[in-house]
């Protein structure tokens, strides 16, 4: 996945209206860690506010998602494998590490599947 | 299934049992349609007897097979005991074995296929330790001897997060790519149904008290025929899962069903008949 594919999630999601207001109660800052690179992402009522790659120092988020950079390139593809299609999948098979508050996460984890699910190869034109 | 230009009605009924059940009175509600050899089929945790819908209305099965389902206590339209409201909900395999027996025996059924999926997988390896000479034959639909939990089970039951949404968000992965979103969203409404804490308390039994991986090489296929039907996208019950159960016991069969996840009946179901029709052929030439 290039970098500015994912900068460019607020213009892929926030014109998903039935995705942003499943998450209209949502008000939270994640980093999204692609191998070494992170990502600072900010929903707004279920909006994606902003996305920020860092290197950061001391940046504040809730909860964090970590994977390799080859791992979630495989979940990203059009039709990933068994074992890297889904994030729980990618948490059983420990590809995929949920830091932080686990809350928002899994209170919103349909959210939260779709949300990165627009980063799919083919998902969005 | 596609909505039909007229109405009609399918082949399968519905109906309420009132018996005695693990010591106390219960309503349970179950559906069959056909004829001929009986077909017990059982639900995975947290859902129903819906899961079964497109086996009730295939043609060719049943013709030959009387298919029934039933909801278990606490799930579906049977309702849960008397003064459930005042302890949590567990399943064990003791009783989840007895109730099994208790349904066989209350609709008279000699010598029934039973078929299960996931949790109902689990049970039909108990059965088939403990009772093979009362099954015709055994059909373990994502079935695996043990699953370690890989999320915190807590999540499923508590006040301030909704159960359902909860569990529909939880088992979604689990889902493989050949549904179709038809299919795939029937699927989650039955889990966005679920009684609060019944799908955790059915997990119990999946992921701790029904382990019997130092017990499923004494199964004797040659009493009751085992075979593991798994999709290859599960991992709830891995397709390894379901290869090293058939490994442990003699005269197992084990396919792995391409595309499909932990709910094939359910989630493809025309795929899911394509796999089941030879062995349900297999079984009534016996």
């Amino acid at each position: 996945m290039k970098p500015e594919s994912i900068e460019r999630l607020p213009e892929l999601a926030n014109g998903d209206a039935w995705l942003t207001h499943r998450g209209r109660f949502l008000d939270v800052s994640l980093m999204l860690e692609v191998g070494d690179t992170q990502y600072l992402i900010r929903i707004r009522e279920g909006g994606v506010e902003s996305v920020e790659r860092g290197p950061f120092v001391m940046p504040g988020w809730a909860f964090a998602l970590r994977a390799s950079e080859e791992d979630w390139d495989t979940f990203w593809r059009a039709s990933p494998p068994p074992g890297y299609h889904d994030l729980v999948a990618m948490l059983k098979f420990k590809r995929l590490v949920l830091d932080g508050d686990p809350y928002p996460f899994m209170t919103h984890i349909r959210y939260f599947r779709d949300l990165l699910g627009r980063l799919r190869q083919g998902a969005v034109t | 299934m596609s909505a039909a230009a007229d109405p009609v009605f399918e082949p399968v009924v519905g109906r309420y049992l009132n018996l005695e059940l693990l010591g106390k009175p219960h309503r349970l509600y179950i559906e069959e349609a056909g004829e001929g050899i009986p077909l017990v089929c059982l639900h995975t945790a947290g859902s129903d007897s819906r899961q079964y819908r497109a086996i009730m209305n295939d043609p060719e099965i049943i013709k030959d097979f009387r298919v029934i389902a039933f909801d278990m206590p606490w799930h579906g339209k049977s309702s849960p005991p008397a003064g459930w409201h005042t302890f949590e909900y567990t399943l064990t395999s003791r009783d989840y074995v007895e109730m099994i027996l208790t349904v066989c025996d209350a609709l008279s059924l000699d010598r029934p296929v039973i078929m299960g999926c996931s949790i109902g997988g689990r049970i039909v390896l108990h059965l088939g330790l403990q009772y093979p000479e009362r099954f015709r034959a055994l059909i373990g639909l994502q079935t695996g001897a043990h699953a370690e939990p890989y999320y915190d089970l807590q999540w499923l039951h508590r006040p301030d997060v909704h159960g359902g949404e909860m569990a529909a968000g939880m088992v979604a992965g689990l889902i493989g790519p050949a549904a179709s979103e038809f299919d795939r969203w029937e699927t989650l409404w039955h889990y966005s149904q679920g009684g609060p804490g019944v799908f955790r308390g059915d997990l119990y039994f999946y992921t701790v008290d029904g382990d019997v991986r130092d017990k499923v090489e004494g199964i004797d296929t040659s009493i009751s025929p085992l075979y593991l039907l798994t999709g290859e996208y599960d991992y709830s019950c891995t397709p390894d899962d379901t290869q090293a159960l058939a490994e442990s016991i003699e005269g197992a069969e084990a396919t792995i069903m391409q595309g499909m996840g932990h709910f094939p009946m359910s989630e493809d179901p025309e795929g899911f008949l394509s796999y089941l029709r030879p062995v349900l052929a297999e079984i009534g030439k016996d």
